[in-house]
């Protein structure tokens, strides 16, 4: 990726706002994301992501604050946004009736492409995504990883200025979520910036330079990876116990040791706590041995983007789900 | 891949909106190719509706079977256009539930052009329609007095009134957020207003209040201006009054469809 000076962002928001009768789903966001970046929104569910990303798509009218895309006012000139960017949403928005090629044949042509440019456009897109041998079946029959590459080679029927990629590899498998990193990150190379939303701390960490934590539609923190994870605290005591039913005493423990609420991952019995040093963390798992509680693994590092998440969020047991 | 085809930046000049609702239209073309089964759907139902009418009740309503057909296909053609319209609204809600009214609605186009390919797409299952049943009705015995012209009369009306139909369900197709709620929906609407109409029976066997209905029922003049062009004795005032619900509704439902998609729901 070329470091591009920064100058005026590719996207610029200042306190959008967007309302659902009571429910503020945005609620003031800022954001500068700079050309040619790869720029991610992190949030669990129903934190506002997509309502974000379909009002900087004109998608939606905010109800107040104000954006420009590439320079281009979002409520002033919708329509010069619109030639500048393009959006694959968080589900697939393809004609299931009609085949792969026709679908980007389709697309080629409302932007303008003479039949026979668009034929071949849809035959070039068709054969870098993986979809030549598809491309004369209907797209009912594709399977998740197959409509995803083909909605997002739906949005690349003319290179656009800004990608917005609402959630690109939910629901994947592990092989077909690479294809679609890599996919990514090529396009990142030739020059596009790229808004992507992710539930998945590892596909922000693997893919964009730089992340926004957003939460109840506000903005909770931004930054590199790594400055995310210095801004909760660099040494993290991760301890996994044998035996999940002492977990509460044990976080009790570490919490007395240590001065801090360790977060939990119930799933897998673990607690994850901020420790000062090495010495501390070593005091902390000697007293938990002591008191007879064996973990069954343990390690000492800078904290995963899933603890800096946790950490900013409130913790897994401060899900959304509830609320919604 | 060491050239991507994304990676290439061509933009071709943009293109008006005539073109972009031809785009759409082909669309509509790509999809009776792909899904046939509408088709069948579109035809089945009036020809039923054709056969049940003139074996069944003919007699009875006509004296003679022959006599009804004469009577009753000028209508079911007017019954049949307006009843397929609701399947744009299917469409246009089924694209908006997929979400590819978003990919299109994100595109710098025409905003109305995305409609204007339903409506191209509307003309066509008109068209199609319409010269099956005509075809049945020709091959039973119906005979158009008014021979071709009087034929090709009759479907410009059928047309215009598809077309202002068609804005209705458009509209409904906007507002409710299933396509099958839209097929309900309409026909629940629909069926009293077509029946409660001179397609098939006449008005003066009905009790007073019901005369009274299907005489002010504009279905009613739609028909009686089909059974004019296509018997030849037409009047002019006849198929103002035809076209005036079309009219109407197309001018009246052309803004709000416009507003409902810029809505932003
Ligand atoms: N059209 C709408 N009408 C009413 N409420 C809505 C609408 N769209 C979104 N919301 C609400 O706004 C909030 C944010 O939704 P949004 O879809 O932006 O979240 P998200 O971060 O994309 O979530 P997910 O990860 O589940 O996709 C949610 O509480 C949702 O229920
Ligand atoms: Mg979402």
């Amino acid at each position: 990726m070329s470091d591009i000076p920064p100058t005026d962002p590719a996207i610029r928001a200042r306190g959008l706002i967007k309302r659902f009768g009571d429910l503020a789903a945005v609620d003031g966001i800022d954001l500068d994301v700079p050309r040619g970046e790869i720029f991610a929104i992190l949030g669990p569910n129903g934190a506002g992501k997509t309502t974000l990303i379909r009002m900087l798509a004109t998608l939606l009218t905010p109800d107040g604050g104000e954006a420009t895309v590439l320079g281009h006012d979002l409520t002033a000139d919708p329509q010069a946004v619109r030639g500048a960017i393009a959006l694959t949403g968080q589900f697939a928005s393809l004609d299931e009736d009609l085949t792969g090629r026709e679908n980007l044949i389709l697309l080629a042509r409302l932007w303008g492409f003479s039949r026979r440019d668009a034929r071949a456009r849809a035959e070039a897109l068709l054969a870098d995504f993986d979809l030549a041998d598809a491309a004369t079946r209907q797209v009912k029959a594709y399977s998740g990883g197959m409509r995803r590459r083909l909605d997002i080679a739906a949005s690349l029927i003319v290179t656009p200025g800004v990608l917005f990629l609402d959630e690109p590899t939910t629901g994947l498998d592990p092989t077909a979520r690479q294809k679609v990193w890599r996919l990514i990150r090529q396009l990142a190379g030739s020059g596009v910036t790229i808004l992507l939303t992710t539930q998945y701390l590892e596909e922000a960490d693997q893919l964009a330079r730089r992340i926004a934590v957003v939460d109840h539609g506000r903005k909770i923190a931004e930054g590199t990876s790594r400055e995310l994870k210095a801004q909760v605290g660099e040494g993290f005591l991760s301890v996994t116990l044998a035996d999940a039913s002492r977990l509460d005493e044990a976080a009790d423990l570490l919490a007395a040791q240590l001065g801090a609420r360790p977060g939990r991952n119930a799933e897998d019995s673990r607690l994850t706590v901020r420790a000062g040093s090495a010495a501390e963390a070593n005091a902390a798992l000697a007293a938990l041995i002591a008191a007879g509680i064996e973990p069954s693994d343990f390690s000492m590092g800078a904290p995963s983007l899933e603890e800096v998440f946790f950490a900013l969020t409130g913790g897994p047991g401060a899900g959304r789900e509830a609320t919604e | 891949m060491t050239d991507p085809a994304f990676a290439r930046t061509t933009r071709p000049a943009p293109p008006g909106p005539f073109a972009n609702a031809l785009t759409f239209g082909w669309r509509a073309v790509l999809k009776f190719k792909h899904v046939p089964e509408q088709l069948f759907d579109l035809v089945m139902t009036p020809i039923m509706f054709t056969l049940l009418f003139t074996f069944v009740f003919g007699g009875a309503l006509a004296g003679s079977t022959g006599d009804y057909l004469q009577y009753f296909l000028p209508g079911i053609l007017v019954q049949t256009v307006i009843f397929n319209a609701v399947y744009s609204g299917m469409g246009l809600c089924t694209d908006i539930t997929k979400g590819l009214f978003d990919r299109f609605r994100s595109l710098p186009i025409w905003s109305l052009a995305p409609f204007a390919g339903l409506i191209v797409g509307d003309v066509l299952r008109h068209l199609i329609a319409g010269g099956i049943i005509l075809g049945i009705g020709l091959i039973l015995g119906y005979r158009p007095e008014a021979g071709v012209p009087g034929v090709l009369a009759a479907f410009v009306l059928l047309l215009a009134i598809g077309f202002g139909f068609g804005w209705v369900f458009l509209v409904v197709g906007l507002l409710v957020r299933t396509p099958t709620t839209v097929l309900t929906l309409s026909f629940s609407v629909l069926f009293p207003v077509v029946f409660a109409s001179n397609i098939m029976v006449q008005p003066e066997t009905m009790p007073g209040w019901l005369e009274a209905f299907v005489r002010a029922n504009p279905i009613s003049w739609m028909t009686t201006a089909m059974r004019g062009l296509l018997s030849g004795t037409a009047t002019a005032g006849e198929v103002v009054a035809a076209l005036a619900a079309p009219a109407a509704l197309a001018l009246v439902l052309m803004p709000v469809t416009l507003r409902l998609y810029r809505r932003n729901a």
